[in-house]
Parts: structure tokens; sequence; C-alpha cells
């Protein structure tokens, strides 16, 4: 590494993809759904209530841009304009940012609506863990929020703090993960919540003479162990589901599911979209129940 | 719903929890609003169109030092909010 | 007769050793310090540096291992001081301490690295109720340095960036991982460092002071701990408590090691 160049550990992959089965131009309704997070930014474009195709990619300076930048990836590879969208809803932190939106949802919503899309109907409690949240979601078969919990004032059991371990260990963030598996055996989880005094502490674990790997490892079972205690307020359900980006990190997904003594359901999707998917399909129902009363009316 | 506001850090669980179910149709003349000496409670309108109480966004991510003065250490007796909600919507976790 | 405290910190080791002093007529014992040190154990295990720095405090002070009647620990490795006789809470010796330095001293207000608490205490320096903010940086000198980081000042022009300042810029984070990323844009949007510095502090004294707040504030407040050297800090934790006055003790550091060595007088006595 050529000095003055810093190795962005904690980069992870953006990701765009549209499902060519389908024909958008034959679809009664087209709606987007725009998830601009305070880490990444997602849209989510849905053709009559199934969902068409997704761009996901990191938030940039302003919202306005980034709710622009992740629909124009949809749209490019489409062919779509923004005209053919039919009715577009805003969500995630900067939701009242997006431009061209009709209507803006909270994010405990739309991952409730995009996870009980995603993992089934069956789906009732949602973790999801953010760039900078973490939200324990409880729903009931339609995807309607009966509990919720977001954590937003903490940086423990977000994505930041993952990122911060990244950073720390100068290992890419997308190997966290698989490493924190690869050790001689399971240390006990780091024992401090804060990430502050948990860098500190990941310090010492080296110096002491663990690897890399363990200490990887001790830090994935203090996430997995943090939010389990989030999921627990709500209430925790067999049929539960992950999204955001830790969903991804599979390190602390096994440890969440050994905590739980249950299996996470498994989606063929990116599991950052489900925020903009739920807020798709939200503005889905709205255009049918409009056209029913406009058909009504009539 | 239950909507828990707040969040748990490194020193401890803060939520307060608002039962919207029993707060959509509040027999108490929304006595929060005024009842929480740092006005903490506002009305909105969630996701699903039901006017609800909801902790101010601005105070969701400092509960522990907010609510402090009406918790003295040593125990409380009464909280001004939940004593207020006589419909018993509004519960602290702490 | 000498007796001795010692604070293991996360960071340093601190001893105090205490004489009584002979004063005639005197219807109580009176103390004075009779040497202290220092020591940063850096790569040393806790055992290992706390017989360190206490040989090297009894060569410092002249003194020998067998004058010392009494040993108390403190501090967060207090537990691995193994020839220490008994060991007390930082909270106690803390409030010990800063009563012994400051008698009039009802409200005593901890502010280190890794913590920050309000403590009343009573007229003997034992500790009445205390509240604090254990295992969050965001209330605590850790805060501080780690945005000091972010903006490439040490924390002794930090706390001076501060003072030149009278801007009150809210912070939005809470915590301090966060806090760094909000740091960072108000650096981009061409924020003065001053008004940055004082944001920071400003939100640290306002944790702080909700701490102390549900003890109570009574005069006079004392402040013991790193943040002492933090000419901004208690600019702003003044501001926070209002009050006008907060006292600050000689040599901070060593409060805990010094309410430590205190105690340990008293439990020989009894």
């Amino acid at each position: 590494m050529s000095s003055g160049e810093k190795k962005e550990y904690w980069r992870w992959q953006e990701s765009c993809w549209i499902d060519e089965s389908k024909d958008w131009r034959a679809a009664k309704i087209v709606t987007a759904g725009i998830d601009v997070g305070s880490v990444s930014s997602q849209a989510v474009v849905c053709v009559d209530g199934e969902l068409y195709g997704f761009n996901s990619m990191r938030t940039g300076n302003n919202s306005p841009d980034s709710a622009t930048n992740a629909l124009a990836g949809v749209l490019e590879k489409s062919g779509m304009k923004l005209e053919d969208i039919t009715y577009v809803i805003g969500t995630g932190y900067g939701r009242v940012n997006v431009p061209f939106a009709h209507k803006a949802i909270t994010e405990i919503a739309c991952h409730a609506r995009g996870a009980n899309y995603m993992g089934g109907n069956k789906i009732r409690t949602i973790l999801d863990m953010g760039g900078q949240d973490c939200k324990a979601i409880h729903c009931d078969e339609k995807g309607k929020v009966t509990n919720f919990l977001m954590n937003d004032k903490c940086a423990a059991g977000t994505g930041r703090g993952m990122e911060v371990i990244a950073d720390l260990m100068q290992i890419p963030i997308a190997e966290l993960g698989p490493r924190s598996f690869d050790v001689d055996e399971e240390p006990q989880a780091v024992s401090s919540t804060c990430v502050v005094f948990a860098k500190s502490e990941a310090l010492g674990l080296l110096k002491a003479g663990y690897s890399k790997n363990k200490v990887i490892a001790a830090y994935c079972q203090a996430m997995a162990e943090r939010v389990v205690s989030l999921i627990e307020r709500i209430g925790v359900e067999n049929d539960f589901f992950i999204t955001g980006g830790i969903a991804k990190n599979v390190g602390v997904v096994k440890r969440i599911e050994k905590l739980l003594g249950t299996t996470a359901a498994e989606t063929k999707y990116d599991s950052q979209i489900a925020g903009a998917l739920g807020a798709a399909l939200f503005g889905h129902t709205l255009m049918l129940k409009q056209g029913a009363s406009a058909t009504k009316a009539a | 719903m239950i909507a828990n506001y707040g969040y748990k850090d490194g020193s401890g669980e803060y939520y307060i929890s608002i039962d919207t179910d029993k707060c959509t149709s509040c027999s108490a003349g929304r006595a929060c609003l005024t009842a929480c000496p740092k006005e903490m409670f506002e009305i909105i309108t969630d996701d699903y169109d039901d006017e609800v109480a909801a902790v101010k966004q601005s105070f969701r991510r400092s509960l522990a030092f907010d609510c402090s003065d009406c918790k003295p250490a040593g125990g409380y007796t009464s909280l001004p909010c939940s004593t207020a909600c006589t419909p018993g919507a509004i519960k602290h976790s702490w | 007769m000498i007796t001795a405290g010692i604070d293991m910190g996360s960071r340093t080791v601190k001893v105090v050793f205490l004489e009584e002093l002979k004063v005639d007529g005197a219807p109580q014992l009176k103390w004075g310090v009779k040497g202290k040190h220092i020591m940063f154990p850096e790569d040393l295990d806790a055992d290992l540096a706390a017989d360190k720095a206490f040989e090297d405090a009894l060569k410092g002070a002249g003194i020998t291992r067998d004058q010392v009647k009494n040993v108390v620990a403190t501090g967060a490795g207090r537990k691995q001081v193994k020839f220490a006789t008994s060991d007390v809470t930082e909270v106690g010796a803390g409030a010990r301490g800063a009563v012994f330095m400051c008698p009039t001293a009802k409200t005593v207000v901890d502010v280190g690295a890794e913590e920050g608490r309000g403590v009343k205490a009573n007229a003997e320096g034992k500790v009445v109720d205390f509240a604090g903010n254990e295992k969050c940086a965001a209330g605590a000198g850790a805060f501080a340095e780690s945005m000091s980081r972010a903006l490439q000042l040490s924390l002794k022009e930090f706390g001076e960036a501060s003072l030149r300042s009278d801007k009150t810029i809210p912070m939005n984070a809470q915590c301090t991982v966060f806090a760094e990323s909000e740091v960072v844009s108000l650096i981009h949007s061409s924020t003065p460092k001053e008004d940055i510095a004082k944001a920071v502090l400003d939100a640290v004294a306002s944790r702080v002071c909700a701490m102390v707040r549900r003890v109570g504030i009574e005069d006079e407040v004392i402040l013991i701990g790193g943040m002492v050297h933090n000419p901004g800090f208690v600019q702003s934790l003044k501001g926070a408590l209002g009050v006008d006055k907060v006292l600050l003790p000689e040599m901070p550091e060593y409060i805990s090691a010094l309410g430590a060595a205190l105690i340990a007088a008293e439990n020989n006595k009894a």
C-alpha cells in the first residue's frame, strides 16, 4: 500500500438487478420504493405488486442525489423512465428528501412489509441491522407492525460497529463472517457493549495473543448477543427474518441463530432491499385502493 | 401496535413504550402532551393512518438523560407521563 | 504511621503515601501526603505493573515496604493488586479524596476517560448517593478524546480552543462513533474548530450534568478525574450545572489513590 492511500476495509459490494423474465411495459401498475439510509440507499421497482428490479449503493453526501442515483440504476438497466412509474414512496432516514416521492413511510413499516414478501407471510419477527441503526420488529401475517423498537442511538449492533472492527483488523468487511469461524475454539464475547470500549478490548485481546480471526469471532458473538437482547424485548417467534447489511455477515447471523435456537428464513434477494421493497409494495396497495375507489366513483 | 422509543447502550436499556391501540381512542384527552415537563410527547399520524402519541425524535436518543429529572436516584414513585395516561399506554423500561 | 493507596486505572497506575502528622493538642489525627507516583504500565501485566509502580513509589518517597501499614487498592484493576490489604470502589475512593482536598465540597463530579459520574458526599467524604454512566463512552472523556483526534488537536489544544468559542452548536449524535462522522461533516462545512470543540465539550457536560442532577446539585461542586485538565470542559460544565464555580483539586490524577490511602488509614485505626 502506498503512503497516503487508505484502504477501505469497510467497503461492501453494491448491486443492481432486474428480473429479465418480466416485461414492465405490459404491467398495469409500476411502483417504486426508495430507501435512503444513513449508509446505503436502495431503489426497488415493483410491477403489479411483484419485485421487478433493485439497485443498492452507498449513500452519498446528500439524500436527494442518493435517491436519484439509486433509482437511475434500475431505470438504466430496464430502459424505464421516471414517468413510467405510477407512484413512488420514500423511506429510511432520508425519506423526506426523496425529490420525486409522492409519500413517505417510516422504514419500520416498510421493512416489515418487505420481509413479509421476501420471507413469506409466516414471518413474525424481523431483525434489521442497518448501517447506523438496529431494528427489531414483530408483525402479523399481512406484514403489519405489531411491536417494534429501533436503536439509532448507539453504534453497537449496527453496521457501523462492524465497519469499525473491519478497519481495526484491516480485513475487508465481507471476509469478517467466514473468518470468524476459522478459529481453534470459540472465544468468549467481547464484554464491552460500547464500540469505543470494545475496540480497546479487541486491541487488548490481540496483545494477549489472540489471532485476528479469534478477535473477530469474539466481536461477532458480542454483536449477536446484543441484537438478540433487542429481539427479546419484542418477543421471538420461530419464523424470523434478517434484513439489512449485516444479514450478509454469516459470522453474526449464525451466532444469532444459535442463541435463538432457530434459523432465519432465507431469501434469494439482496437482504438490504427489504425497506425499499416494502415501500414499493405499499405504493402498489395504495394504487389498487385508489383505482378501486376511482372505479367506484365512475 | 407497541411502539418502543429509546435505545439500549452500554449503560442500560431505556425505552418508553406506547401501546398505540390504547392510544388511538385516547380517553385522557391527550394528557401526556402537557404532563411531561419536557414536552417529549407529540401526536403523529402513523404509517397505518392512526393518530397516536409518540416520543419526539429529538428525545429518542437521550432518554436516560432527558427523563432523569423525573427519576431521582433511589427510585421514583410515579412518573408524570404514565400517571397522566389513564388508559395505561405509556410505560418506561427502566 | 504511613498508609498507601494504589489506583489501578485502565491506562495508569497511581500510588499515594499518607503520613500521620503530629499536631500537638489536636483532637483528631491529621494526615499529610508523604509521596506520590504515577506510572504508565504499557505492556506490563496488571500484577507486575502494580508491583513495579509500588516499588518505584517507595523509592521516590524514600521509605521501605515495612513502614507502610496498610495498602488499599482502587480503580478498575483493584482486584489484581495482590499486596493490597483491601480494596474500595473508585466511587468511594474518589469522593473520599475529593472531600479531603476540598472539605467544603458536597457534590463530586468525576469525569475520567471511560466513565462520568455524579456523587453526593457527606462531610466525611462518604458516598451518600451516586449516578454514573458506565460502559458507554458518550458521557466520558473518551468522547472528547476521540473528537479531538478527529479535529487533529491535542486534548489540551482542544480544551483551549473551546474557550475561544461563544457559539452553541447542538450535537445530534449521542454515540461517540456516530458523533465522529458528525464532526467530520462539521469540518467539511467549514465550521471553525473552536466551535466544534465547544459543541463536543458542551455535549459531554450536558450528559454528565444529567447524571449529577439525579443525585442533586449541592454547593460546592468539585470536579475530579482527567477532565480537570480541560479548561473548556470546566467552562461547559459550569454552564450545564448552572453554577458559578467548580472547585478543582490539586493533583487531580491522584484523588482516587489519595482516597484509598485515607481509607487505609481509617481501616488501620479501626
